[in-house]
C-alpha cells in the first residue's frame, strides 16, 4: 500500500494515542484537582491518593506515547511543535514532574508539614496540565502564527487567546468530573457520595462550555470545515453530545462505572471531532495555511510508517489486554481500613 | 547566555539526573524480583520481607527515574529541533516502541506489584515484579539502539537533507549499541549490588536484623562479583570497538595526538588543548595503547590532530572522565571479590562493611563519568560523522532557554536531594517485622 495510506493510518493512531491519554490521564489529573475541594481531612486526601494510585503512571504512558509517535511518524511536526510550544511544554512537564513525585513520596515519610506541602504539589501538578492540554488542544485547533520555515512569530501570551483559555477552562471542568465519577466509583464513604454530587455541578458546567467551544470553533478556527464538506461526519460530535448527556442519568441511579465509562467516551468522542477538523492538518498556521504541517509534509518514510504499524498491531492489543486487567483487578470500592494503612 | 550552550547543559542536566535513577531501577528490580522467587521456593519469611524492604527503596528510585524520563522525550523536540527532524524517522521510531514494548509494561506492572500484596496470588505477584524488571531492561535495550545509532549511524540513507531509514535489521544489530548494552546494563547491576551491599553492611555494623541482612548481603555479594569481574572484560572489548568505530573519542579518551604505529599508553596526563599535547605525562608504557585498541603492539592509533581541531571533542573531559570510570571499574572488581569472600560472615569482617558503606556513591560516579565519555567524546558530533551538535538546536530565544536552564536545576536539585534523603530514611529504618505487615496478607500467603 502506498506512503498516503499510512500517513492517513497514522494520523488517526495519533488521535487514538490522545484520546487514550486524555480519557485515562483525565480522570487522575481531575481527581487531583479536587484534592481540597473533596479531601476535607488527611484521611480523605490520602484515599484521593490511593484511588489513582495504581493507573497514575499507566496512564501518563499514553502521553509518552503520543509524544513518542509523533517524533516517528511526523518528525517534522514533532520538532516545529514541540520547540515552538517551548514554555508552555515545558510548564506541563514541570507540573506532571511535581505531581507524580508527589503521589510517590507522600505517604513515605509521617509528618503533617511534609504530606501539606506534597499536597500543594499534587494539587498545583494536576490543576496545571489540566489547564495547559486544554490551551494546547485549543492552539491546535486554531492553528499557531509558524512562517514558511516553521518559525513561531509570537510569545507566551499569544499563546493564550481567549479561545485558547476557553480551552483550558474547559478541560479542567471536564476532567473534575471524570475524575469525581472515578472517586465515586473507588473512595470509601462519605466521600464517594460527596464526589458524586459535585460531578452533577462540574457536569453541567462542563456541558454548557462544552457547547460554547463547539460553537465559537465555527469563528475562531476551521475545525467545522471538514464537517460542511462530509456532513455524515457530523455524527461523532453529536454521539459526542448523547454520551454525555446520559452521563448525569447514569449518577442519579447510583451507575458510577456507567457514567464514568460514558465520560471517558465523551473525551474519547471529543477528541475525534478535534482530529476530523484538524484532518490533514497536525498542526495548522494561522499566517497561512500553506505553511501548516501536514501528515503529508512532515511524515516518516514509508518504511518507517510500515514497521511501526507491525509494532503497533502486534504490541496494542497486548498492552490493551493487560491494562484492562489492571484496572479491573484494582478498581474495586476503598475500604476506610485499606486507606489508613 | 547562548543558546546552544544553554541547551547542551540542560541536556546534560536532564540526562545526568535522569542517570542517577536509572542504574538503581535496573539492577534492584531484579534483586527484588529475585528476593521474593526464594521467598516463593522456600518460604523463607526473610526474603518476603527482603522484597517488600529492597522493592520499597526501589519504587521510590523509581519515581524520579520515571518522571524525568519525560522530560528527555520531550527535549529532543523542544532544544534540538533539527536534530529531530533530521533522525525522527530512525531515531523516533526507536523511543516510540520503547513505550510501546516497555514503558507501558513496566508502570502497570510495578503498580500491580505494589498494591497487589494482599490481593492477588503470588505467583502471579512475582510474575508482575519480574515483568517489572524485565521491561526496564527492556526500554535500556531499546534506548540504546536510539543512542547507539548516534554513536554509530549504519542502516540509513541520506535523502531530502534527512537520515531515512534504509534496512531496520541493521539498526537492530547495530554491534555498538550492542556493547553499549552489554555495557550499561552490567554496570546498573553493580551499581545496585553494591547498593544492597551497602546498605545491608551498615546494618551488620549494628547488628540489626542481622539474620536479615545476612541474607541480603549474601545474595547481593555473589551478583555483585560476577557483573564487575565480567564488566572488566567486557569494558577493554567495548573500549576497543569505540577505536574501531570512533577514532576520535578512543584518542581523546587516551589524550593521544600524534597518529603512531606501536602507540603508548599514558596512565595520567594533563591535556593541553590549546597546543595541541599533554602538559605532563605521568607513566606511559610503550605499545600499550595499539595493543589495547588493536590486540597488535605494533598497530597504529590515528593521534588528535589527524582531525581538525572542530572536529575533536573535548579532551580533558573525556580523557579524565573515562581514566574515572575505569579506575573505579577496578576497584569494584577488587571490592566485590573481598565482599564474595566475606559473603558467608560478613559482620567478622567490620573494615570491609565500613568500606562498602562509603563505596555506595562511587558506582554513582562511574556511571555518569561513563555517560561523559560516551557523550561528551561523541562531541563536536550529535550524530558521529553525519550532523554537528551546534547545527541540531532549535531557535529558541536566549531568555526561554535562560529560563528554563535554571529551573531545570533548581527543581531537581530539590527532587533529588529529597529522594535521596527519603531512601536513607527508609534504608535505616530496616525491613519491617512480621507482625507489621498487614494480617490479611499473612492469610492469604499462608495457603
Amino acid at each position: 500500500m502506498d506512503l498516503e495510506f499510512y500517513q492517513t493510518l497514522w494520523f488517526v493512531l495519533w488521535g487514538v494515542l490522545w484520546a487514550g491519554y486524555l480519557a485515562l490521564d483525565g480522570f487522575d489529573l481531575g481527581a487531583g484537582s479536587l484534592l481540597y475541594v473533596l479531601g476535607k481531612s488527611d484521611q480523605e486526601r490520602r484515599a484521593i491518593y490511593q484511588s489513582i494510585g495504581p493507573f497514575w503512571d499507566g496512564n501518563e504512558v499514553w502521553l509518552i506515547t503520543a509524544g513518542g509517535a509523533t517524533f516517528a511518524a511526523f518528525p517534522t511536526a514533532y520538532a516545529v511543535m514541540f520547540s515552538s510550544l517551548y514554555t508552555p511544554l515545558l510548564l506541563l512537564l514541570f507540573a506532571l514532574i511535581i505531581r507524580g513525585v508527589a503521589v510517590e513520596y507522600r505517604n513515605k515519610y509521617e509528618s503533617p508539614t511534609w504530606r501539606n506541602l506534597w499536597d500543594i504539589a499534587f494539587f498545583v501538578g494536576s490543576l496545571a496540565p489540566a489547564l495547559l492540554l486544554g490551551v494546547f488542544f485549543a492552539n491546535l485547533f486554531k492553528g499557531i502564527p509558524i512562517d514558511e520555515k516553521g518559525i513561531l512569530q509570537t510569545n507566551l501570551l499569544g499563546l493564550l487567546h481567549p479561545y485558547a483559555l476557553l480551552g483550558g477552562i474547559l478541560f479542567v471542568f471536564c476532567f473534575a468530573t471524570h475524575g469525581a465519577l472515578w472517586l465515586a466509583l473507588r473512595a470509601p464513604e462519605p466521600l464517594a457520595s460527596r464526589s458524586a454530587s459535585l460531578a452533577k455541578i462540574t457536569w453541567a458546567i462542563t456541558f454548557v462550555l462544552t457547547g460554547f467551544f463547539l460553537l465559537i470553533s465555527g469563528f475562531f478556527t476551521n475545525i467545522w470545515q471538514n464537517f460542511k464538506n462530509y456532513p455524515i461526519l457530523s455524527i461523532v460530535p453529536i454521539l459526542m453530545i448523547c454520551t454525555y448527556l446520559l452521563v448525569p442519568v447514569f449518577i442519579r441511579s447510583a451507575k458510577y462505572l456507567h457514567a464514568w465509562i460514558f465520560s471517558a467516551l465523551t473525551i474519547v468522542l471529543f477528541t475525534a471531532w478535534g482530529m476530523i477538523g484538524l484532518f490533514p492538518n497536525l498542526l495548522p498556521s494561522s499566517i497561512d495555511p500553506a505553511y501548516s504541517l501536514t501528515i503529508y509534509n512532515s511524515s516518516s518514510s514509508l518504511l518507517t510508517l510500515k514497521i511501526m504499524t507491525i509494532v503497533a498491531v502486534i504490541f496494542v492489543p497486548v498492552v490493551l489486554l493487560y491494562t484492562y486487567w489492571a484496572y479491573k483487578t484494582f478498581s474495586y470500592r476503598l475500604s476506610k481500613e485499606e486507606v489508613s494503612y | 547566555m547562548d543558546v546552544l550552550l544553554a541547551s547542551r547543559l540542560q541536556f546534560a542536566v536532564a540526562a545526568g539526573f535522569h542517570f542517577l535513577f536509572v542504574p538503581l531501577t535496573l539492577g534492584l528490580s531484579v534483586l527484588t524480583a529475585i528476593f521474593q522467587t526464594l521467598w516463593l521456593k522456600t518460604g523463607d519469611e526473610d526474603y518476603r520481607r527482603a522484597a517488600r524492604f529492597w522493592g520499597k527503596l526501589f519504587l521510590i528510585n523509581f519515581g524520579l527515574g520515571v518522571v524525568t524520563g519525560i522530560t528527555l522525550e520531550f527535549q529532543f523536540g523542544t532544544n534540538w529541533r533539527f536534530y529531530s527532524q533530521y533522525v525522527g524517522d530512525i531515531f523516533g521510531s526507536l523511543l516510540a516502541i520503547e513505550a510501546t514494548l516497555a514503558f507501558f509494561l513496566e508502570s502497570t506492572f510495578i503498580a500491580v506489584w505494589w498494591f497487589g500484596w494482599n490481593r492477588i496470588n503470588p505467583k502471579i505477584h512475582t510474575l508482575a515484579i519480574w515483568l517489572t524488571a524485565i521491561a526496564s531492561n527492556l526500554s535500556a535495550l531499546w534506548i540504546l539502539l536510539a543512542n547507539g545509532w548516534m554513536q554509530n549511524p549504519v542502516g540509513y540513507v541520506i535523502r531530502e537533507g534527512r537520515a531515512e531509514l534504509a534496512d531496520f535489521w541493521a539498526v537492530l544489530t547495530n554491534s555498538f549499541a550492542w556493547w553499549q548494552f552489554l555495557h550499561t546494563v552490567p554496570a546498573a547491576f553493580v551499581l545496585s549490588g553494591f547498593f544492597v551491599l551497602g546498605v545491608s553492611a551498615w546494618h551488620i555494623l549494628r547488628k540489626n536484623e542481622l539474620t536479615f541482612f545476612k541474607k541480603s548481603f549474601r545474595i547481593a555479594a555473589i551478583w555483585t562479583v560476577i557483573f564487575s569481574l565480567y564488566l572488566i572484560v567486557e569494558g577493554h572489548i567495548h573500549g576497543a570497538e569505540v577505536a574501531r568505530v570512533q577514532p576520535t573519542k578512543l584518542a581523546a579518551m587516551e589524550a593521544h595526538w600524534e597518529t603512531e604505529k606501536g602507540a603508548g599508553w599514558v596512565l595520567f596526563a594533563i591535556p593541553d588543548e590549546e597546543n595541541e599535547r599533554n602538559l605532563v605525562e605521568f607513566i606511559k608504557i610503550p605499545k600499550v595503547l595499539s595493543l589495547l585498541a588493536y590486540h597488535d603492539p605494533n598497530a597504529e592509533v590515528k593521534g588528535l590532530k589527524e582531525w581538525p581541531k572542530e572536529e575533536r571533542p573535548p579532551v580533558a573531559w573525556t580523557f579524565w572522565a573515562f581514566r574515572i570510570m575505569v579506575g573505579l571499574g577496578f576497584l569494584f572488581g577488587l571490592l566485590s571479590i573481598l565482599a564474595y569472600l566475606a559473603r558467608n560472615n560478613p559482620e567478622k569482617s567490620p573494615r570491609l562493611l565500613k568500606v562498602l558503606l562509603w563505596n555506595i556513591p562511587l558506582p554513582y560516579v562511574a556511571a555518569q563519568a561513563g555517560w561523559i565519555v560516551a557523550e561528551v567524546g561523541r562531541q563536536p558530533w550529535i550524530v558521529y560523522g553525519l550532523m554537528k551538535t551546534k547545527d541540531a538546536v532549535s531557535p529558541l530565544s536566549s531568555v526561554q532557554v535562560g529560563i528554563s536552564l535554571p529551573a531545570f536545576i533548581i527543581v531537581y536539585g530539590i527532587l533529588g536531594i529529597i529522594c535521596f534523603w527519603l531512601i536513607a530514611y527508609h534504608a535505616k529504618k530496616g525491613p519491617e517485622k512480621v507482625s507489621e505487615i498487614p494480617s490479611e496478607l499473612v492469610t492469604k500467603t499462608n495457603k
